[in-house]
C-alpha cells in the first residue's frame, strides 16, 4: 500500500492541485479516461466543500488493494465545524451555499464506497473508494 | 489567468485551454459579459474540447454566463464536451438546462448562424 503526500485545501488553488494530484494517481493506476475524470470530479467537490466551509482540511489519496481488487482511496479530513444534518447535505438539491447542491450526492454516485463521519465542532472526515474494474 | 476571447465578425469564439480554477471561471464571465457589450455580439461560441473535467462549481458559472449572455441578448453555443465530462456531469445529477450544444467548433458555428439568421 503506498500513501501520497496529502494535499491541503487552504486556498482555491488547493482544489485545483488536490484534483490534479488525484487524476495523476488515477492514471497511474490505470483507470480509463472515464473514471479518471469521476475521480478528478469528486476530489474537486470535496476539495471545494472543505475550501468553503473549514478553515483548513486534507484530501488523502491512497492506493488500495482487497483480494484481487486494485482501487484507489480518497480521504477529506478537516477540522471545521462539522456537519448537523447529514441526511440533508446528502439530498440531492441540498446548498447551503448557493451552489447546485450536487456536491456530496454525486460525489457518492460518482465513486464505489463512501462513508460520511462528522462532529459537531470537530471535523469531518469522508472516506471514499474507486475500485478498478 | 485570463482566457482569451476572440472576435469572428459578429460571434465571439472561446476555447478554454487551461485547467479551469474558480478564480478563472469567474473572471471569464466578466470578461465575457464586458466584451458581449463592447463588440454588441450576438453569437457566441464556447469549446470545451481541452476540458477533461467539469464540477458542480464550474458547471453553475458557464450555465450562469449562458443565461446572463441571453439576458444581453446573445446566444450561446458550448461545444466539444467530451465523453469523459459529459459522462460525470450527468451522474452528479448536473443538467445544463436550456443550454445549446453541438459537437464542435464548427457545428456550433453552424448553429448560431441558423438562429441568427433563420
Amino acid at each position: 500500500m503506498r500513501t501520497q503526500p496529502s494535499v491541503e485545501v487552504g486556498t482555491e488553488w488547493g482544489i485545483v492541485s488536490a484534483r490534479q494530484a488525484g487524476r495523476e494517481l488515477a492514471k497511474e493506476v490505470g483507470f480509463n479516461n472515464v473514471d479518471q475524470a469521476r475521480i478528478a470530479t469528486a476530489i474537486s467537490e470535496l476539495a471545494r466543500n472543505i475550501y468553503l466551509y473549514t478553515e483548513n482540511g486534507v484530501i488523502e489519496l491512497e492506493v488500495v488493494e482487497k483480494d484481487a481488487l486494485k482501487g484507489m482511496k480518497i480521504i477529506a479530513r478537516d477540522d471545521g465545524p462539522g456537519i448537523e444534518n447529514i441526511r440533508d447535505v446528502m439530498e440531492d438539491g441540498y446548498s447551503s451555499s448557493g451552489g447546485l447542491g450536487a456536491g456530496l450526492p454525486g460525489v457518492k454516485r460518482l465513486l464505489d464506497e463512501f462513508d460520511i463521519e462528522s462532529e459537531l465542532g470537530n471535523g469531518t472526515v469522508i472516506s471514499t473508494i474507486k475500485w478498478l474494474r | 489567468m485570463r482566457i482569451p476571447i476572440l472576435k469572428l465578425g459578429k460571434y465571439l469564439l472561446i476555447s478554454i485551454q487551461v485547467e479551469l480554477d474558480d478564480q478563472t471561471a469567474i473572471q471569464f464571465q466578466e470578461d465575457l459579459l464586458n466584451r458581449i457589450h463592447q463588440e454588441g455580439s450576438q453569437g457566441i461560441v464556447i469549446d470545451l474540447t481541452s476540458v477533461d473535467m467539469i464540477d458542480s462549481y464550474i458547471a453553475k458559472v458557464i450555465g450562469d454566463v449562458v443565461k446572463m449572455s441571453n439576458l444581453m441578448g446573445a446566444k450561446v453555443v458550448l461545444t466539444g464536451i467530451q465523453p469523459a465530462v459529459a459522462i460525470t456531469l450527468v451522474e452528479m445529477g448536473v443538467s445544463l438546462n436550456e443550454v445549446h450544444t453541438a459537437l464542435d467548433l464548427e457545428q456550433g458555428l453552424e448553429t448560431l448562424q441558423q438562429e441568427l439568421e433563420g
